[in-house]
């Protein structure tokens, strides 16, 4: 055991954390809505000394071949050297990636667009829902602070007009075709089978594994994500989901408050 | 003559600026100027590989601008674009005047700058911001470097063009300046205009640049008075 990890568990054994935190506790959360005016919708969130910003911008492209009457939804993410010495310019790599695909999955399998209602042309034209997440600061715990800002962006989106060329880029008063099942990742780190919610940057880097669960406002899964390598019990991943589902309803409440 | 939003033709539109945003990085700060963002950070001197890229004789400077893909109307594409590669290198060739670079051989400087918000300005609002994430990494520097763009609309030379403004302007010409040195270390120009007009219109940019000046100081005397470092 390296020597941050015997010192963040010395810790863990009195039932709390390097910062004072209880282990089932997450940082300060902070949500803006619209700190960008130019993009359709965006937030941008604090957790902690961690700042992520999403922007939602809204075009009119081709649906997919599968699914002809449905709007596209794209999630992408890139990782300026801004937010972490770590981080290096190029192509987003895995980390990037993987996260990009976490928030993606949680707005896809929720269901919280109505992805019917942004066609514009069955099998021609659709709205394209384009989701770009900004890390300004990374001090641990990106996925968490990613799926708010993006369920807080998308709430507040208004959508810009279509002339039936071209879209125009004004603000109307018409809302994303929202459902308010809003989809809340929370994030675990797993350390000797305890679970540490929202780890900071020192307890990632400690950590065994990760695991990132979204539910819904109905208490459902709708995406589960284990990361990094350690192993775990079937009573770590109980634990785990029950905390979700109780951590997921106070931050969803924190969302709806700040729209 | 009015403009469109209601100032001066010699007047900025708001400024905030701020220092020591971000945790991680060695300095940083964020400007915005009207609706333009752009934040920055700055790591260094610190060590350069590959090591076929060190100086012997001194450090490198790096610059990278990145627009945010929700900064401007139609999303931005992410990845560089040949616009942005060119930007990167008149930053870069803005702030090496002020820096001492022969001070720390083989190591490398690096600037990080990413515009949250687009409304004209952008690589000015870059450079205010990277001069200050510099300056907050502790990296002795000559002097500040400041920069804003003027121009000329409805005939008239303007300080400080919006995005509006932009779209109809006959003359559009960013500098960067160390008032202080009294020196340029940036001058584009794009658009058609007399030679009288052009020197109006750098006066009119330096004027601006002065104003600035007070803004970064001040910025940068907001965080570090209050840690005992004035």
């Amino acid at each position: 055991m390296n020597f941050q990890k015997k010192y963040i568990m010395s810790h863990i054994s009195k039932g709390m954390r390097l910062d004072g935190r209880k282990i089932d506790e997450h940082r300060k959360i902070h949500i803006e809505i619209n700190p960008i005016e130019q993009a359709e919708g965006s937030a941008k969130v604090k957790i902690g000394d961690t700042v992520v910003i999403v922007g939602v911008k809204m075009g009119v492209g081709e649906p997919f071949p599968d699914r002809l009457n449905e709007g596209v939804l794209m999630v992408n993410t890139e990782f300026s050297p801004l937010a972490s010495p770590e981080f290096e310019l190029g192509p987003p790599r895995e980390k990037a990636i993987e996260l990009a695909r976490i928030v993606d999955r949680g707005i896809r399998e929720s269901k919280c667009i109505d992805n019917e209602k942004l066609c514009i042309t069955e099998g021609e034209k659709v709205w394209m829902v384009m989701i770009d997440v900004q890390p300004i600061s990374h001090d641990g715990n990106l996925i968490d602070a990613a799926g708010i800002a993006a369920i807080a962006a998308l709430m507040s989106a208004r959508m810009p007009k279509f002339d039936g060329n071209k879209v125009v880029y004004e603000k109307t008063d018409q809302k994303l075709p929202m459902t308010h099942d809003m989809p809340v990742p929370v994030t675990c780190a797993i350390m000797e089978g305890k679970l540490l919610v929202d780890p900071d940057l020192e307890e990632e880097e400690a950590m065994e594994g990760r695991l990132t669960i979204t539910t819904t406002a109905d208490g459902k899964i709708c995406a589960v994500q284990k990361g990094s390598v350690g192993s775990f019990a079937m009573e770590t991943i109980e634990e785990a989901i029950e905390l979700s589902i109780k951590k997921g309803k106070e931050i969803r409440e924190l969302i709806k408050k700040s729209l | 003559m009015e403009r469109s939003d209601g100032r001066k033709n010699d007047e900025l539109r708001p400024v905030k600026m701020k220092v020591g945003i971000l945790k991680h990085a060695d300095g940083s700060a964020m400007v915005s100027i009207g609706k333009t963002i752009a934040v920055a950070a700055a790591y260094g001197p610190r060590e350069l590989n590959p090591r076929h890229m060190q100086e012997s004789d001194r450090a490198i400077l790096q610059c990278n601008y990145t627009m945010a893909p929700f900064s401007t109307n139609e999303r931005v594409r992410p990845g560089p674009s040949r616009r942005s590669v060119e930007i990167s290198k008149v930053t870069r060739e803005a702030l090496e005047p002020a820096l001492f670079l022969k001070d720390f051989p083989r190591t490398t400087i690096d600037v990080y700058i990413v515009i949250l918000q687009a409304n004209a300005g952008t690589r000015t609002a870059g450079i205010n911001a990277a001069s200050l994430a510099l300056a907050d990494a502790g990296i002795q520097m000559r002097d500040l470097v400041t920069s804003i763009a003027a121009g000329k609309v409805n005939g008239h030379c303007a300080l400080d063009l919006t995005g509006e403004e932009e779209e109809v302007t006959e003359c559009d010409l960013p500098i960067a300046y160390m008032p202080r040195e009294n020196k340029f270390t940036l001058m584009q120009m794009d658009g058609h205009i007399t030679k009288d007009d052009m020197k109006h219109v750098i006066k009119l940019a330096v004027k601006g640049c002065e104003t600035l000046y007070e803004h970064q100081k001040k910025a940068l005397l907001e965080k570090w008075s209050k840690e005992g470092f004035e």
